[in-house]
């Protein structure tokens, strides 16, 4: 793998046989270089590099269809879930899946996170970057290839590119040629629709952080809040920009996930690959036809470039590995196509291993190898994270208490010579209706305690009315009477709901000198 | 053209014909947009040197075309706040102290407005928790010197105790020894016997009654003839644990000797009502307020 290869280097060749032999993802050198003296630094190589435009031409077969799929898949969730609906009662919003920051919250169809509960996220997130690992070491950038949305949107914008402005050739071809009323006017509905659809994937963000039809009809009628409309600004400028002319070199460029991607790689994880071992010595149909006739050895690769010309990133596959390849497979549909007209076996470009066609080349059978340590490995977190997360989930409680000990002073003595310490507890209610807590203080002998300014509650049962959905901070003070205390006695708050006889806990000390 | 390229066989790539120990430098060439953007952030740079204060000059800087200063942003920041906190102030002013300790929200809003200002002003004596220190009382237990209900205690906020400004609270703990009332063997001799009413032992060979006759002639006045003390006068109650100054044997002769009257500021015109309030409410929260 070259690492030093960011840019997709392969210019189309135009003629003249390319290096024949068993390794054709190694360049041949400059013939003839001396290795001294060295040249002296090149002024003339330059340090920034134009773009090269690419257009990716349109190909059928089944990974093809598999990225429709997807995209279809991907990109309808993606608009249409703020307005799934989830009934939660009266008190609380419908929209399943919603990021509520004004009352931090996160709904998520029966699951409604609190702010500190974004230890989910976590685990979601190692779930999500495990996922992304097992993907790549089976079969290398699964993600990039069909799920990434730069990859969705880019493959949308060229779709739109292609129905407006033609295919690859009818393209170039138009683009070459004089500025026509016909050719302007299709750039101009190309980057309305780009527009369009840029703007509805910006419209579609905002619409996660309200009620959906609440906040659209408010957009429509211009009420909704400015943010929202920066926000689907934002969005819509950097979809455009993105999908529309950035393209693969978001992915050179940009994403880090190539070459976090290469250094987790190893030579089992399948990429899509050339098959090197059957396609070379590659030459013209003709040629090859006649060399076939008089039994020299003969590869299956027509050099017809329709592999190039398909590929998104612009990258000839012939030439190895490359960073710039997303894996996305349309290069195996496009030689499938070719090998199916040559009637020559299909999957000449196919998911594969550099290890298999070694094999191949050495008289022995590929090896298709998905179990082995790392995919286990990766498996068994996924597996350990997801049973964890679960756990927590669902022995989630609908009430909690949270304290906190004064700090300064640790304890003060009263007239009488008792000990008082204070203590700021927190009371959770996660439910959607008014609870009553009784609060009970355990491990401690000869004491009392007693809330701060909360109304009602002085002695007799020390009750704290908690509102729905909402927690609530008091401030209290425990004082002990006893003769002679350690100086650390571990004590036990627990709060009851009076109603229900629900329960729950926190631990803390009673400091003395 | 000076000279050939040369190409890395590995990878295909121009390198940029160094080399160092065998190792050459590849030039994997930037892309034309990344140098756009540079030069972009590069005249962005610009618009911030003309819009906003930049250039320093001799004892001053360039204004910028925006008039922009950071101490009028946190003005107008301040002021919003105020306008936010605007009803809740009123509220404050308008209530009295009981109606403020019985309203939930609104001894909420006063514990919250009250603490930066215990922080900023009254922590540096009485410690950033209100625990006091050697001297400065503790504001947390159940002694207060000049009560601790709502009332004393704005009282004691506003006109601060021993101030000029103070009709009430201007009791001080004469000096004994220093001004000659009393010898040193009868304050030493009420010492131990003022200890004692806090039920703190003495040594064997205190003269107990010697103490017992000179406490009831110099201090009963003021302490009360059980030691429990007068608010009025600012005058502690002997009898408990709380000890401002400490309970040992030489701090209690030290006092009788040289007198006590610490000082605290009067905060009427340095804080405004609302924040008088909001501190009054603070403190009796605290944890030794009384009802
Ligand atoms: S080389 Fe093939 S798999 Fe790689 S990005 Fe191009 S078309 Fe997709
Ligand atoms: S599409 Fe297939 S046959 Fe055509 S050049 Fe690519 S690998 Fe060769």
């Amino acid at each position: 793998m070259s690492l030093a290869t960011a840019e997709p280097r392969h210019e189309p060749r135009d003629a003249g046989p390319a290096p024949a032999g068993a390794e054709p993802a190694v360049v041949v050198p400059v013939a003839g270089r001396s290795p001294s003296p060295l040249p002296e630094p090149d002024e003339e190589t330059p340090l920034y590099a134009a773009r090269r435009k690419i257009y990716p031409q349109a190909v059928h077969g089944t990974y093809r269809r598999t990225k429709w799929a997807m995209l279809a898949v991907t990109l309808g969730i993606y608009y249409l879930l703020p307005f799934v609906r989830w009934d939660r009662g009266p008190n609380a919003p419908s929209q399943a899946v919603l990021i509520d920051f004004p009352n931090h919250r996160f709904y998520f169809f029966f699951i409604e996170i609190w702010p500190q509960e974004v230890y989910y996220l976590t685990g979601l997130l190692i779930i999500a970057a495990m996922a992304l690992f097992l993907m790549n070491a089976v079969a290398g950038r699964v993600w990039c290839g069909y799920l990434c949305p730069q990859t969705v949107w880019t493959d949308l914008f060229c779709a739109i590119e292609r129905w407006v402005e033609g295919d690859r050739r009818e393209h170039m071809l138009r683009e070459r040629g004089p500025w026509t009323t016909e050719r302007v006017a299709r750039l101009g509905l190309k980057h309305v629709l780009w527009l369009m659809v840029a703007w509805w994937t910006g419209g579609a963000w905002v619409l996660y952080f309200a009620d959906a039809p609440t906040l659209v009809k408010d957009l429509a009628t211009f009420q909704a809040p400015f943010v929202a409309y920066l926000w689907i600004g934002i969005l819509t400028a950097t979809t455009y920009a993105l999908a529309g002319h950035m393209r693969e070199q978001v992915c050179t460029y940009m994403c880090p996930w190539p070459r976090i991607q290469a250094a987790l790689t190893d030579e089992h994880a399948l990429n899509v690959t050339y098959r090197y071992d059957r396609g070379e010595p590659r030459g013209s149909i003709k040629k090859n036809a006649a060399l076939r006739e008089q039994g020299a050895p003969v590869g299956d690769c027509i050099d017809c470039l329709q592999c190039v010309y398909v590929c998104p990133t612009g990258v000839d596959i012939r030439d190895g590995a490359n960073l710039g390849c997303i894996q996305c497979g349309l290069c195996i549909d496009a030689c499938d196509t070719v090998m199916t007209k040559i009637g020559r076996p299909l999957r000449l470009i196919a998911y594969d291993t550099d290890l298999n066609i070694k094999r191949r080349q050495e008289g022995r059978s590929a090896q298709v190898r998905i179990v082995r340590a790392r995919t286990l490995l990766y498996a068994a977190v996924i597996a350990v994270t997801g049973v964890v997360m679960l756990y927590a989930l669902a022995s989630r409680t609908t009430e909690s208490i949270s304290v906190i000990h004064d700090r300064n002073p640790v304890f003060v003595r009263l007239a009488d010579g008792s000990l008082r310490n204070g203590y700021t507890i927190r009371i959770v209610n996660k439910q959607r209706v008014t609870r009553e807590f009784a609060l009970d203080i355990r491990g401690l002998a000869n004491a009392s305690h007693e809330f701060i300014g909360v109304p009602g509650s002085t002695d007799g049962r020390r009750i704290v009315e908690v509102g729905p959905d909402q927690t609530r901070e008091v401030r209290m003070v425990v004082t002990s009477r006893a003769a002679s205390m350690p100086p650390s006695t571990p004590i036990v708050f627990q709060i009851t709901d009076v109603a229900s006889g629900l329960q729950a806990q926190a631990n803390d000390y009673f400091r003395a000198p | 053209m000076a000279h050939e390229r040369d190409i890395d066989a590995l990878t295909g790539t121009a390198t940029t014909g160094r080399e160092w120990d065998g190792i050459r430098e590849l030039n994997t060439p930037l892309p034309r947009w990344w140098l756009w953007l540079f030069y972009l952030t590069i005249i962005w740079s610009i618009g911030y040197w003309i819009a906003y204060p930049s250039w320093p000059l001799v004892s001053s800087s360039t204004v910028g075309l925006l008039n922009w200063q950071s101490r009028e942003a946190i003005i107008t920041d301040m002021d919003a706040l105020k306008a936010q906190r605007g009803p809740m102030v009123e509220r404050l002013l308008k209530s009295s102290l009981a109606e403020i300790a019985a309203d939930e929200n609104l001894s909420q809003f006063a514990r919250a407005q009250g603490r930066p200002v215990f922080l900023e002003n009254c922590a540096p004596c009485h410690g950033t928790g209100g625990g006091g220190a050697r001297g400065y009382p503790n504001l947390l237990d159940d002694e207060w010197l000049w009560g601790g209900r709502l009332e004393d205690i704005a009282l004691t906020i506003r006109d601060g105790i021993r101030t000029p400004q103070s009709k009430e609270r201007q009791g001080t703990m004469p000096a004994f020894g220093r001004d000659g009332i009393l010898k040193r063997p009868e304050i030493e001799a009420v010492a131990d016997y003022t200890r004692t009413l806090a039920g703190i032992a003495v040594e064997s060979g205190a003269n107990l009654e010697l103490g017992k006759k000179v406490y009831a002639e110099a201090c009963a006045n003021c302490h009360g003839a059980d030691g429990r003390g007068k608010r009025e006068l600012g005058a502690p109650n002997l009898t408990d644990a709380i000890w401002l100054y400490g309970s040992d044997r030489a701090s209690v002769i030290e006092g009788l000797w040289n007198g006590r009257g610490g000082m605290m500021p009067a905060w009427a015109g340095r804080l405004d009502e609302s924040t008088i309030k909001a501190l009054t409410i603070y403190v009796h929260t605290l944890g030794g307020g009384v009802r």
